[in-house]
C-alpha cells in the first residue's frame, strides 16, 4: 500500500477518534457545571480540560477569563483552533477525500454526510440539550464511522492502519482524560481508602462509556482505585490503555515491514507491562507519574510509526 | 496556472463557434431519428415505440432515479472556486443515442486508421522527420511549436506507440456523414462518464436492453490496462501499472480514482514517487516498490520539474531521465501534443496518405489553412459566415465566430489576419447532428457530438462507443457541461 494512503487512513480515523473523545469530554464538563459546588471549582473544571487537549494556553491568550460558553464554543465549534471538534472533523474529512477510492462507499457516505450536517448546523446560542445533543450527535458519527470500517472494509493493510489510528489516539485520549481527572478528584493521590465524589466518578466513567461495565465488572459501590484499575488494565474494557496497546500490538504486528523491529518491541513492551502489572503497583508508584510515562510513550510509538511507514522513505 | 489541460469535459469545445450559425446560414442538422421525411429511421423505432409508452412524468421520474444515482457512487466533478463541498453532477440525458453496426465499422475503421497515422507521425517527428524533408508538413509549423518536445528526439518508445490513450472528437454534419473536430492525445478524459453512463442506463432500464442488442463497453478498464501492461519496458516481465494523477483537487479527480480502482492499480501523486539510479519508485508501507508503466493524467510541463517547469510541485524529480533511459513508460509519451494541435490538424489526412499509403476513411472538417493564398483570398470574401481560429490559441482565445461577430470585430480580425496570415485557420459553420432528448418540453431533439476513445499498445483497440455530449438547450450546439451540456449513453448494435 502507498504510504500516502496509509497516511491519510491513519489520520482519518485519529482525526474522527480525537473529535468523538473531545465530545465525551465536554458533556461531561457541561453535565457537571450544572451541579452545585464551590466557587472557583468550576472554573478550574474548564482549566483542566483545556489543558487536557493542550489548548489552556491558545484559550488564555486568545480570551483571557474562562467563561463556560467561551470554552465550550472554543473546543467545540471553533474553526479557527485546529483542535475543536469541528476542526478534527473537517480534518477526517480532508484526508478520506484524497484517498476516496480506497474506501468503500459506506466509509465515504458516512464521513462525507457528517461533514455535509456539519456545515448546515448553526452553532449560535447552543445550550442545554441542544449542546448535549451535538456531543451525542458527534459520538453517533464517529460510532457509525468506526462502524463501515468494520462491517465493510476489506481486512488488509488499509485496514490495519485505520485500527492503528483508533488505537493510537484512544490510548492518548483516554490516558489524558484519566490523568486530568484524578489529578482534580484526588489531588493527593489515589489511595484504596479515598472517600469518593459519587457524581464526578459517574461521569468520569460515563465520559468513556465504562458506567455499566463498572456495575458489570465490580457489582460494588464507585471507587477511584476500582476506576484506574477498569480503565488501564482491563482487556475487556474497550477504551481502557490496555485494550488500546493489545489493538496496536497486534496491528502493527500485520503491518510489520523490514524497519519497524523497534517500534514492534516497544509496543510488544508496553502491551506485556499493562498485562502482567496490578493496580496497587501503580498506585503505590503514582498514578500520574504511570500516566505521564505511558503518554509518552504512546508519543514516541505515535513517531515511530510515522517514521517506519507513513513518510517518503529516503534510501 | 492550470496544471492540467488534456480536454476536460466543460472545456469550451472548438464547436462552439457554431452556436451562433443561424438556421438560414446552413443546411438543416442531421436528424439521427428521424429521416428528411420525418420518417423514424429503422434503428430507431423500438425506441420510439418505448417512449410512447412512457408517459413524460415517468421519464422525469427515471431522471431523478439516475441523478440519486450518480450522487450516490460520487461521479461529480470538482468546480473550481467553489466551495469544496460543490461537487456538481454532469446532467445525464436518459434517452441513448444509437449507432448501426454499419456506421460504426466504417468510424471504427476511421479512427483506427487515424490514431495509426497520428502515432506514426509521432514516432517520425522524433526521429527522421521524414514527412519534413518530402516537405508535406511545413517543418516550422512542427518544430517551432512549442508542443514540440526536444527532450524527446531520438528516445526509443515501446511498440513506437506514443499516443496511448486518444479521445478523438467526431461530429455528424450534412447527410450524417462523420467529421473529425479535434484529435485529443495528450490526457484525454470523460471515459468514466461512458461507464458510468451505460452502468445507470443498465440499473434504470433493463427492459430496453431486452429490445436492442448493445455491443458491451463495460471491459474498457480490463483493455486498457492490457494495453498499458503490453507497453511496458521490454525486459519486464510483470510489469506494474500505477495512475499518476494532479489530486484530489482536480477537477476529473473522481475519473481517476474511478479508473483506478476499476484496474485495480495504485493511484499515486507526484510525490508518492521517486527516481533512484534512473528507475522509478512508489514510496509504499513495505518500502520502495518498482514502477514500470505510468498512465499520467498530468501535462506534460508538470511531468519534472528538474527537466520542465520547476515550479511544478506534481510531478516527480528525474522521471524524464529514467523515461529517457527506457526504465518506465509514460502513457501518453511525452510530446504528444505536437500532433493534436489546430496547426497541425489540417495534415492529418496527408499524414494518413504518407504513412499508410491509404485515403481517410473520416475526413476532417474542411480546414483553410490562410498562408496559403488562395485559401486565404477566399476566407477574406466570407469572413462572416466562417470561423477563424488562431493555430496556437486555446480555449477559444483568438477565434472569431463570423456569423456572430459585429462589423468592427470582423474589420480588425480581418487586419490580423492580413498581417499574419499563418496564424490562421478558417472552418464552415458546422450544423451538428440532432439526437432525441428528455427536456422541458418532452422528448426533442437536440445538438450532440462524440468522443471515442482510442487505444494504442501492442494493437489498436476502441470499445464500440464512445462519450456522447448534448448541448441540452435548444438551438445550442454548445455540449460544453459548464454550458448547459450533458452525457448520453452511446449505444453500438450488434450485427444481428
Amino acid at each position: 500500500m502507498l504510504s500516502r494512503t496509509a497516511d491519510h487512513l491513519y489520520w482519518m480515523s485519529r482525526y474522527t477518534e480525537r473529535a468523538e473523545n473531545l465530545a465525551r469530554m465536554l458533556q461531561v464538563d457541561t453535565h457537571w457545571a450544572l451541579l452545585p459546588r464551590e466557587v472557583g471549582e468550576l472554573d478550574r473544571s474548564w482549566e483542566a480540560t483545556l489543558s487536557m487537549v493542550g489548548q489552556l494556553d491558545a484559550y488564555r491568550a486568545r480570551y483571557g477569563e474562562i467563561s463556560a460558553d467561551q470554552v465550550i464554543r472554543f473546543l467545540a465549534f471553533d474553526e479557527d483552533n485546529p483542535a475543536s471538534i469541528v476542526s478534527n472533523l473537517n480534518m477526517a474529512r480532508e484526508n478520506a477525500r484524497a484517498v476516496r477510492g480506497t474506501l468503500t462507499f459506506d466509509q465515504w457516505e458516512i464521513i462525507n454526510s457528517t461533514w455535509l450536517e456539519l456545515k448546515l448546523r448553526s452553532f449560535d446560542h447552543l445550550h442545554g440539550d441542544a449542546l448535549t445533543g451535538f456531543f451525542e450527535w458527534v459520538k453517533l458519527r464517529s460510532h457509525l464511522s468506526r462502524g463501515a470500517t468494520i462491517g465493510t472494509m476489506m481486512r488488509d493493510e488499509g485496514f490495519d492502519f485505520k485500527r492503528i489510528g483508533t488505537f493510537l489516539e484512544r490510548a492518548d485520549n483516554t490516558a489524558r482524560i484519566l490523568d486530568v481527572q484524578f489529578r482534580m478528584l484526588a489531588p493527593d493521590g489515589v489511595t484504596s481508602s479515598n472517600e469518593a465524589d459519587y457524581y464526578r466518578y459517574r461521569a468520569l466513567l460515563e465520559s468513556v462509556s465504562a458506567y455499566e461495565i463498572y456495575r458489570k465488572v465490580y457489582r460494588d459501590r464507585v471507587t477511584p482505585e476500582r476506576i484506574a484499575e477498569l480503565l488501564i488494565l482491563r482487556a475487556d474494557m474497550p477504551r481502557s490503555l490496555h485494550r488500546c496497546a493489545e489493538g496496536l500490538a497486534q496491528h502493527l504486528q500485520a503491518v510489520a515491514n523490514d524497519q519497524s523491529t523497534e517500534t514492534l518491541r516497544q509496543i510488544g513492551e508496553l502491551h506485556s507491562s499493562l498485562h502482567y502489572t496490578r493496580i496497587d503497583l501503580i498506585l503505590d508508584d503514582g498514578l500520574h507519574a504511570f500516566l505521564r510515562d505511558f503518554l509518552a510513550r504512546i508519543n514516541g510509538l505515535g513517531r515511530r510509526i510515522a517514521q517506519d511507514f507513513l513518510v517518503s522513505v529516503t534510501i | 496556472m492550470k496544471p492540467f489541460s488534456g480536454s476536460p469535459l466543460w472545456r469550451n469545445m472548438p464547436m462552439m463557434h457554431s452556436s451562433t450559425a443561424t438556421a438560414a446560414t446552413r443546411k438543416a442538422a442531421y436528424n439521427e431519428m428521424q429521416d428528411g421525411r420525418g420518417q423514424t429511421r429503422q434503428h430507431y423505432r423500438e425506441l420510439r415505440d418505448w417512449l410512447g409508452e412512457m408517459p413524460n412524468e415517468r421519464l422525469a421520474q427515471k431522471r431523478d432515479d439516475a441523478d440519486t444515482l450518480f450522487r450516490r457512487m460520487g461521479i461529480t466533478f470538482a468546480v473550481y472556486g467553489e466551495n469544496a463541498g460543490a461537487e456538481r453532477l454532469i446532467p445525464f440525458d436518459i434517452v441513448p443515442r444509437i449507432i448501426t453496426a454499419v456506421e460504426w465499422r466504417r468510424l471504427s475503421r476511421g479512427l483506427t486508421q487515424r490514431v495509426k497515422a497520428l502515432n506514426a507521425f509521432l514516432s517520425d517527428i522524433y526521429h527522421e522527420q521524414e514527412i519534413l524533408k518530402a516537405g508535406r508538413i511545413p517543418a516550422e509549423h512542427v518544430l517551432c511549436n512549442v508542443q514540440y518536445r526536444p527532450e524527446m528526439q531520438d528516445i526509443e518508445v515501446p511498440g513506437d506507440v506514443y499516443a496511448h490513450i486518444a479521445g478523438v472528437d467526431v461530429v455528424r454534419a450534412d447527410e450524417g456523414e462523420f467529421f473529425v473536430l479535434e484529435d485529443n492525445l495528450r490526457v484525454p478524459s470523460g471515459v468514466s462518464y461512458m461507464l458510468e453512463d451505460r452502468n445507470v442506463m443498465m440499473r434504470l432500464f433493463p427492459e430496453l436492453f431486452a429490445r436492442y442488442a448493445v455491443e458491451p463497453i463495460e471491459h474498457y478498464p480490463d483493455i486498457l490496462l492490457d494495453n498499458l501492461r503490453s507497453v511496458a519496458p521490454a525486459e519486464v516481465l510483470e510489469p506494474t501499472v500505477v495512475l499518476l494523477t494532479p489530486g484530489a483537487y482536480n477537477s476529473a479527480y473522481f475519473e481517476h480514482a474511478f479508473l483506478a480502482q476499476q484496474m485495480g492499480i495504485e493511484l499515486v501523486e507526484g510525490k508518492d514517487l521517486m527516481v533512484r539510479d534512473g528507475f522509478v519508485f512508489m514510496l509504499t508501507t513495505r518500502g520502495p516498490q518498482p514502477v514500470h508503466v505510468i498512465y499520467r493524467r498530468i501535462d506534460d510541463d508538470f511531468l519534472d520539474p528538474l527537466a520542465f517547469r520547476q515550479d511544478s510541485a506534481l510531478g516527480v524529480p528525474g522521471l524524464l531521465a529514467a523515461y529517457r533511459a527506457g526504465h518506465v513508460t509514460i502513457a501518453n509519451a511525452i510530446g504528444t501534443g505536437v500532433a493534436d494541435d489546430k496547426s497541425i490538424y489540417p495534415y492529418v489526412p496527408e499524414m494518413i496518405r504518407f504513412y499508410l499509403d491509404e485515403e481517410p476513411i473520416i475526413n476532417n472538417v474542411p480546414t483553410r489553412i490562410l498562408r496559403n493564398p488562395n485559401d486565404l483570398a477566399y476566407t477574406l470574401d466570407r469572413l462572416s459566415e466562417l470561423v477563424v481560429k488562431e493555430v496556437h490559441g486555446a480555449g477559444g482565445y483568438g477565434m472569431l465566430i463570423g456569423p456572430k461577430a459585429s462589423k468592427e470585430q470582423l474589420e480588425r480580425f480581418r487586419g490580423q489576419i492580413k498581417a499574419n496570415p499563418d496564424r490562421y485557420i478558417a472552418q464552415p459553420t458546422l450544423a451538428l447532428s440532432t439526437c432525441p432528448t428528455f427536456v422541458d418540453e418532452g422528448i426533442a431533439p437536440r445538438h450532440v457530438d462524440l468522443r471515442p476513445f482510442v487505444l494504442s499498445g501492442s494493437d489498436v483497440h476502441i470499445v464500440p462507443g464512445g462519450l456522447t455530449r448534448v448541448a441540452l438547450r435548444k438551438g445550442s450546439l454548445v455540449v460544453n457541461s459548464s454550458q448547459g451540456g450533458g452525457t448520453k449513453d452511446t449505444w453500438v448494435l450488434e450485427t444481428r
